[in-house]
């Protein structure tokens, strides 16, 4: 569990693995809060993690991504991408894409958590990179008007200032961030998923991402104090509910109003 | 020659059952004398006498000029109650009221102060919304009620004049809703400045000096959101009034249009008087609106500008877009192909920007002198008070549509990115079509409108002629299968041949004998707006007609 | 009741096709010598509320029931404002009071509106009734005396007689509004010139790049492949035009493999090992050019869409800009921070008229 969660920690090597399973565990439902043992469990069951893990990749991974990793025509070389990636890709659902298309589409995750965190360590043990965020940075506890500063000037602009996503070129697109576990908010900055650039610890320090997601856990745990927020989309969708419901309304008053009454 | 007679079958005492006069009470007697009082220094019987009764026809259709009306004064009541807290100033401040992720934020005072109004102030919020969807619903209002106008050619004579004045009052509303939309110095308002300002420094040799006046400097300055404000608490809405006001002067001075119709016709108006009937129906309607605008101000929030944050020049967001009113503007700098930028003797031409200008305010003229050319061409002079259904003047009808559907490209093209995330396209690909739409829509909806008001006619002229299909198939005695035709009653009829028909001008030399190039030029847009025309049925042709089935 | 303001008179008989205006052309429309006759109005149709005393009971229930239903609502608008009321920071509380004060709002609107249209529409006596029309224009007497009014007025003036007085005063009326057009230039600040003022921006050579919004510097070394980072110059946030100098300063700064950079000649020495530098501000309307993709190295304005390609020196590939967006040159200080060779080598922003690039 979370209790020794300093980022200090995070340098361990036997602690990387341990946060590994924490953040899958977490990601699977919230379920960490109660396994106290994963700790104990974890560190132990490493090995042979990672020997799943290679089964796993060889048999849904390696055709695209290369037995090593090291990428083909088809995907990309995942050498250095870290646990965080894995459990980003894997853990959303993009990953094994149903067909390539202009970007890998979330959708119902394809493995378990434990085959994920699997995955995540075999792809790992190969070459070091980032590691699932510790669950301390993901408590959306943080500074939520530092969060939501650094969100308007670092993510809005793709992912809309309410979260609601937003067009990128190319028929890509950057998807809306309410509903998504805390854990791959974090992944996702950290690893810069497909067109997402990287917001590594220099350019936003973990506890800037911590604020960041405590800010986008504010908008979801708090409702728009002015009533239905029409997806956030702001003035395209209230000038479509003004004409659709507002005009509608009114010109069916109309009707009514002007009808002869039998 | 037709005569209307006096609607002999109303029988109009039996129908409004009498109640015995009370005694005269003490407030019967009260409200003679105060209306004594009122009129011996007003003279005010005289114009209870003049327009207690006037007439005004019913129709859904001409209530919409009233939604609009009544979201004005729906936005006066409620934009007053704003001033009292809105400060229009840009001095920077640190934000300290309630809403707790901008707690110890820098922002504008315009801006803290309407986060007051929205978090601090009660009802705040529920009276800022109301204000800002009854923005939105004026100038929808205003659009419905022009269309209105123009397919049913109520701005022919006399009215053109009055179609001129609407359309400035569509322009001032405008400029009302872009004012306002700019006073809250949030994030989306602060990047639409930025784009007006962008795209007044890219006009020819005015544009950065222009930019400078208006915002005091450099953008963005400190000096906007107060002389915005300005405009839109102060002058804006003053000159709104004045035109408003004159707008109904000449709605009294020509009296309401009608549809023709049994009873019906150009030398009258049928419908109810204002006392009481009109008045009630009319007054309760404008709570009614008042209502609906309150719902959406009740339960759907509108610019949260707690999410947009204050202005800073380095954020955006995405789906950074106008409110629906000037989407059709952006939408036209959207869809400008690249590359139209050229230098030439140390200037910069920004073509990107000068083309989408000249378009819109190439389109908003033609919008506001149509009634000049339409009269222009047909050379008629009279007074229109009877409306025409829209398939019986099909070029008008054409053109019309031809114009909805060019705005509509605009329009859609200023919302490409949601179109395009909302069904997973391209963003590309939708600015592409839109292009083509720009283009092709108009002239594909110009055809086929045409078209089908011409077959509708076809059809009026049909069942005139022969009545509906009954749906009754007989044989008759020689073999032949037959669908008994079910004639049209007098009244039905009178609706379907009861319009004004035109030929195509015919090209005269003048009186020195020439035929002018501007002559034939009329000409030539006669010929394209009456060439394929459909008459009315004819009595003798009814005569005729009639026997053959 | 019907046509009060005509009551004694005869609705005269017209024509449709216009006879009783015959003065007025009627252009090139077919004036059919033969039509068909106006039926006139048909019969009029009781209401339900006209025949039956229950329905016109009922329908009065109905209307009362509307108004004291508004009545409610108010009473409950006012009650709910002092029971929810907003609590410090409690967003939910806020909607709460909201929706309950619009509710009670809504109510009290729509039962006046309802009750009152109901009324009209159920109750009140409902004839057709008749207004004639007149011509819009003056009787030709009346047009005549104002014709005489302006002859009169004329003569007694002179106006049209005593022609330098009548000219001087058009020449004074034309000339009095001028001044305004003078006032006008005190909009903007007198001793500044915004040809000048967008020339420049906060950088210079030495200037460290820093992070936006905390301006702290940033290590060659922290910015690492893929990474975009938000770019101030620093010194801005003390800066007394913060808004003015960061809304031409923006800088969006990224790091690319060096193989993918197409770099020309003369722009060399102007990037640092894949990392580089460019204008945030768009050359189109001046919108944030913001939304980096890594893999493709497209950066996209959400405003008007225009796409720009950070391998090609940013230069322009979908949308309406023309212009690539500026780079800012930079280079690496002795402590390992990335700071700037000079200004950008243009006006950076919108494209203005006195913009020229030589």
């Amino acid at each position: 569990m979370a209790r020794k969660s300093s980022t200090a920690n995070r340098r361990h090597p036997l602690a990387t693995v341990a946060l590994i399973a924490i953040g899958l565990l977490f990601t699977g439902g919230g379920y960490a809060l109660f396994s106290s043992t994963a700790t104990a469990e974890t560190s132990t069951a490493s090995q042979t993690t990672i020997d799943e893990g290679k089964k796993l990749f060889a048999a849904n991974c390696a055709s695209c991504h290369g037995l090593d990793l090291q990428g083909t025509g088809e995907g990309p070389s995942l050498l250095g991408v870290g646990a965080a990636s894995v459990d980003f890709q894997v853990g959303t659902g993009r990953m094994p894409m149903a067909m390539q298309g202009p970007q890998a589409m979330e959708k119902a995750p394809q493995f378990t958590a434990e085959d994920t965190e699997a995955l995540a360590a075999y792809v790992a043990s190969l070459s070091p990179g980032p590691a699932v965020p510790d669950e301390s940075l993901l408590d959306g506890e943080g500074d939520a008007t530092n969060g939501a500063e650094l969100f308007r000037i670092n993510c809005a602009m793709c992912h809309n200032v309410a979260g609601a996503g937003g067009a990128l070129t190319e028929g890509k697109f950057a998807p809306a961030l309410t509903g998504v576990a805390a854990v791959h908010i974090y992944e996702a900055m950290v690893t810069g998923p497909q067109n997402m650039p990287v917001f590594n610890d220099k350019n936003l320090s973990p506890e800037d991402k911590r604020d960041v997601i405590t800010y986008l856990k504010y908008l979801e745990k708090n409702p728009s104090p002015g009533g239905y927020e029409l997806g956030s989309l702001g003035p395209v969708a209230e000038g479509l509910f003004v004409w659709i419901f507002g005009l509608g309304a009114i010109v069916a008053l109309t009707v009514w109003l002007t009808a002869k009454s039998n | 020659m037709s005569t209307v007679t006096t609607p002999e079958t109303a029988p109009a005492p039996a129908a409004a059952p009498t109640r015995p006069s009370a005694p005269r009470s003490t407030s019967s007697r009260f409200t003679e004398a105060a209306a004594n009082y009122i009129d011996e220094r007003t003279s005010i019987s005289g114009v209870v006498k003049e327009f207690g009764r006037k007439i005004f026809p019913d129709h859904w259709s001409f209530m919409l000029g009233e939604v609009a009306l009544y979201s004005f004064v729906v936005i006066l009541l409620t934009g007053t109650f704003l001033t009292f807290f809105f400060q229009a100033s840009m001095a920077e401040v640190v934000y300290n009221g309630s809403y707790v992720p901008l707690k110890g934020v820098e922002m504008s005072t315009a801006m803290s102060s309407t986060l007051n109004i929205s978090f601090d102030v009660r009802g705040g919020l529920l009276i800022r919304q109301i204000h800002h969807w009854a923005a939105l619903t004026f100038i929808a209002a205003i659009g419905i009620h022009m269309l209105r106008i123009y397919f049913t050619g109520a701005f022919r004579k006399p009215r053109e004049l009055n179609w001129v004045i609407g359309f400035i009052l569509f322009i001032l509303a405008l400029a009302e809703g872009f004012t306002g939309y700019s006073l809250p110095d949030d994030l989306l308002s602060g990047n639409g400045l930025r784009i007006i300002d962008g795209l007044i420094k890219g006009l020819p040799v005015v544009g950065t000096w222009i930019s400078f006046l208006l915002f005091g400097g450099e953008f963005p300055g400190t000096d906007i959101v107060g002389r915005l404000y300005s405009l839109h608490i102060l002058l804006l809405p003053a000159i709104l009034a004045v035109m408003l006001a004159l707008h109904l002067v000449f709605v009294v001075v020509h009296k309401h249009t009608q549809w023709s119709g049994p009873g019906q016709t150009k030398d009258n108006v049928v419908g109810s008087p204002i006392l009481p009937m009109f008045a009630a129906k009319a007054g309760g309607f404008f709570f009614i609106v008042f209502g609906v605008i309150a719902l959406m101000g009740t339960f759907f929030t509108i610019n949260p500008i707690w999410n947009y944050g204050p202005y800073d020049p380095s954020p955006v967001s995405a789906g950074t877009q106008p409110d629906w009113y000037i989407g059709f503007a952006d939408g036209a700098l959207r869809l400008m192909p690249p590359g139209l930028e050229f230098e030439l003797w140390n200037r910069t031409w920004s073509f990107n920007i000068i083309i989408p200008v000249l378009i819109l305010t190439g389109f908003i003229v033609v919008v506001l002198v149509y009634p000049f050319i339409e009269a222009w061409i047909t050379g008629d002079k009279r007074e229109h008070h009877l409306l025409d259904r829209p398939r019986n003047a099909p070029t008008r009808t054409a053109i019309g549509v031809a114009g909805v559907l060019f705005y509509a490209a605009l329009w859609g093209a200023a919302s490409s990115d949601i179109i395009a995330t909302h069904f997973q396209l391209s963003i590309e690909g939708v600015i592409h079509v839109n292009q083509a739409l720009l283009i092709l829509g108009p002239i594909i909806g110009y055809l086929v409108t045409k078209r089908v008001c011409l077959a509708l006619q076809k059809k009026d002229r049909e069942i005139a002629l022969h009545g509906f299909e009954s749906g009754r198939i007989v044989r008759l005695p020689g073999g032949e299968y037959i669908e008994v035709h079910q004639p049209v009653d007098e009244y039905e009829r009178w609706k379907l041949i009861d319009y004004n028909d035109y030929q195509p001008l015919m090209i005269r030399p003048n009186a020195r004998g020439q035929i002018t190039a501007v002559q034939r030029f009329r000409a030539g847009l006669s010929r394209w707006f009456f060439e394929d025309r459909i008459a009315p049925v004819s009595p003798k042709e009814l005569e005729s007609g009639s026997g053959h089935h | 009741m019907a046509h009060d303001d005509l009551s004694g008179k005869d609705i005269t008989a017209v024509s449709s096709a216009g006879v009783s205006h015959e003065t007025a052309a009627p252009g090139t429309a077919v004036v059919p010598t033969e039509t068909f006759e106006n039926p006139g109005f048909p019969a009029h149709r009781p209401r339900v509320t006209d025949t039956d005393p229950k329905a016109e009971k009922k329908a009065e229930r109905q209307v009362y029931t509307f108004f004291y239903l508004s009545i409610v609502g108010s009473i409950f608008a006012i009650a709910s404002y002092m029971a929810f009321p907003i609590e410090d920071g409690d967003t939910g509380a806020l909607r709460l009071h909201t929706m309950m004060l619009g509710l009670g709002i809504v109510l009290a609107l729509f039962g006046l509106g309802l009750g009152a249209v109901h009324w009209s529409k159920s109750l009140m006596a409902n004839q057709e009734g008749i207004d004639q029309r007149h011509a819009v224009r003056g009787s030709d007497e009346t047009r005549a005396r104002a014709v005489e009014i302006f002859k009169e007025a004329n003569e007694e003036s002179g106006f049209g007689r005593r022609t330098l007085v009548r000219n001087t005063l058009l020449g004074a009326l034309v000339a009095f509004p001028l001044p305004a057009v003078v006032l006008f230039r005190g909009w903007g600040p007198q001793d500044e010139n915004p040809v000048e003022l967008l020339e420049h921006t906060m950088w210079e050579k030495g200037a460290r790049l820093t992070l936006d919004p905390s301006g702290l510097p940033i290590k060659a070394s922290d910015v690492t492949l893929g990474s975009a980072f938000h770019v101030i110059p620093e010194g801005l946030n003390e800066s007394e035009h913060r808004l003015e100098e960061k809304a031409k300063a923006s800088v969006l700064l990224m790091r690319l493999d060096p193989a993918k950079l197409k770099e020309s000649p003369e722009r060399a020495g102007w990037s640092y090992d894949g990392i580089v530098a460019y204008s945030k501000i768009c050359t189109h309307v001046g919108c944030p050019v913001a939304l980096y993709e890594q893999q493709t190295h497209h950066l996209l304005c959400p405003c008007h869409q225009s796409t720009f390609d950070v391998t090609e020196e940013c230069k322009v590939i979908f949308g309406p800009a023309k212009r690539a967006l500026p780079q800012l040159p930079i280079a690496v200080d002795g402590e390992g921070y990335l700071i700037a060779q000079s200004d950008f080598h243009e006006p950076v922003g919108p494209s203005f008229w006195e913009r020229s690039s030589s």
